[in-house]
């Protein structure tokens, strides 16, 4: 029993982190039908970054803002850089965003070295409480804790204010939404930038919680995140946080009692949630759905 | 007395290979309904999403309260003061009543409290339904919900596609009654396959056929050319 908790206590925490790249990435796909395979390579600019400027400050908190500032700064870039010149073309899409996936991934090795890199847990955050038979690692239970509050965060911002508004406007009808009078790309800029910045965290939240970080992280990562944007629904944040959660528990399931297994199951359930809802989990796309 | 509020002139738009406009002239004068009519396919709705910069114009000019448009992206046009009421309707599904109104709200002064007032008195429908997902209203409400959406912002013009489209005619009867008090504060392009309804609206009639346009005029005139009705619009 006390095993089952643990791994499922794991699970959860591991399909938070998937969640944080997820949620980025299915708003970008949402909003702007834009197919960004660099997105898990922010994911690895995170943990890299938290982990350096832990090795220089010591302290997590101010890594954890690192990581969200390199995001935000990666994403700025990305999106002017890469995405903007090939807006509605899907095949252009891949092929740049993976090839800068690419570039990202050995851009880690040049400026921080090739081997993979150790990560510490802030002291605070060590250890782990224990409930009965049940041991809690702490560290886990405050992944979940960030993720959920980062999932409570967002549905507040998309549900309440005007920008949030836009936004679940602008996954639904991107046209008449220009036609009433908003700058669309303005407002993805946006979107791009905090869906990096949460990617970006998700990296730095990892690290420490595996102890290393290197440089294919990132693409392992992403794929899972792509997925989980598939099952959940494009474009949904509360689908993705299910599918998030459902791949990450299946997956540490999997990998502890049929590690060959593992990436089969997750695959698995992307089959079978596309045979009976082809649009996802929660496809919030009102006309397609009715 | 009436001044020109929307002029284009020899305006050609291609979408994709396809030539769907082609020197399209069109004009609209402040205060009035201008209509405009033509067989399906004409390129009306082409020509609405060319003055809102949803298909750019590939040449000629469109020109709104004297400015220059052409090259504008749709939401710089929108702030413009041209609401658009697209033959879709264009309603966010899961938006409620409220928040449809309120994605599109530009301004929250004075004005726009007074002309939101007084579109929900004139469509009741909409004040009962505020909270109720926009996907879940009848094919009616819909379509005054993207009226009404297009007219509480500070517009000069409205742009309203095929409004009668799928509607019963009892509640096509109801729409004409709210566009025609609604005339009298806004000006309006009026695209329209129902001849009733354009006759009973319209002070002013451009009529397309494809993409070209093939007459014009006051809606008096074309209300007894028999003729010009039968060779274009298919009434006999
Ligand atoms: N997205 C498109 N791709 C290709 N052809 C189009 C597209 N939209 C409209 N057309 C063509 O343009 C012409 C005019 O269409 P439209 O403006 O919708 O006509 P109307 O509104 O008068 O019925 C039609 O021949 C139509 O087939
Ligand atoms: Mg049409």
């Amino acid at each position: 029993m006390e095993l089952i908790i643990n791994l499922a206590i794991n699970g959860i925490s591991t399909g938070m982190l998937i969640f944080l790249i997820a949620a980025g990435l299915t708003l970008i796909f949402g909003l702007m039908d834009v197919l960004n395979f660099a997105h898990g390579g922010i994911f690895a600019w995170g943990a890299y970054a938290g982990v350096w400027f832990f090795s220089l400050t010591q302290s997590f908190l101010l890594s954890i803002l690192a990581a969200v500032v390199t995001g935000l700064l990666i994403g700025l870039v990305t999106e002017y850089l890469i995405i903007r010149p090939v807006y509605g073309n899907h095949i252009q899409q891949i092929l740049i965003t993976l090839g800068f996936m690419l570039v990202l991934s050995e851009m880690l090795k040049v400026v921080f070295g090739p081997d993979i890199k150790a990560a510490e847990t802030p002291s605070y955050l060590s250890g782990s409480w224990t409930i009965g038979d049940v041991t809690i690692i702490k560290y886990r239970a405050f992944i979940i804790a960030v993720g959920f509050l980062v999932f409570i965060a967002m549905q507040l911002i998309l549900k309440h204010s005007k920008i949030g508004l836009i936004v679940r406007a602008g996954v639904m009808d991107r046209e008449m939404i220009q036609a009433l009078g908003v700058n669309i790309r303005k407002v993805f800029v946006g979107v791009f930038m905090v869906g990096s910045a949460l990617a970006a965290l998700g990296g730095a939240l990892f690290a420490p919680s595996s102890g290393v970080v290197y440089a294919e992280m990132g693409m392992e990562f992403g794929i899972f995140a792509f997925i989980v944007v598939i099952i959940g629904g494009m474009g949904s944040i509360p689908g993705s946080l299910i599918a998030a959660l459902l791949v990450g528990i299946s997956n540490v399931f999997m990998a502890y009692y049929l590690p060959i297994l593992s990436m089969a199951v997750t695959m698995l359930i992307m089959f079978v949630v596309l045979i009976f809802k082809p649009q996802g989990l929660f496809s919030t796309s009102g006309v397609s759905n009715k | 007395m009436e001044s020109t509020l929307l002029k284009l002139e020899q305006v050609n738009t291609h979408i994709d290979q396809f030539h769907i406009l082609q020197n399209v002239d069109f004009e609209v004068k402040s205060g009035e309904v201008t209509v405009l009519l033509g067989r399906n396919g004409a390129g009306k709705t082409t020509t609405l999403r060319t003055i809102m910069g949803l298909n750019g114009a590939t040449s000629g000019s469109i020109v709104f309260k004297g400015e220059n448009i052409t090259k504008l992206p749709p939401y710089e046009i929108a702030k413009k003061g041209i609401g658009y009421v697209p033959e879709d309707q264009g309603i966010f599904y899961d938006l409620t009543v409220e928040e449809n109104f309120r994605v599109g709200m530009r301004k929250d002064d004075d004005g726009t409290k007074e002309r939101m007032e007084w579109v929900l008195e004139l469509f009741p429908d909409l004040k009962k339904f505020w909270r109720k997902p926009g996907g879940q209203l009848s094919g009616g409400q819909k379509q005054m919900l993207s009226i009404a959406r297009a007219y509480v912002n500070d517009n000069d013009l409205l742009l309203i596609d095929e409004p009668s489209k799928g509607l019963a005619p009892v509640i096509v009867e109801k729409v004409i009654e709210s566009i025609d008090k609604m005339k009298e504060r806004t000006t309006v392009v009026l695209v329209e396959q129902n001849f009733y309804m354009a006759s009973k609206l319209g002070d002013a009639f451009f009529i397309l056929d494809d993409g070209i346009t093939v007459h014009h005029g006051r809606m008096e005139q074309l209300i007894r050319d028999e003729e010009l009705k039968r060779k274009y619009l298919g009434i006999a």
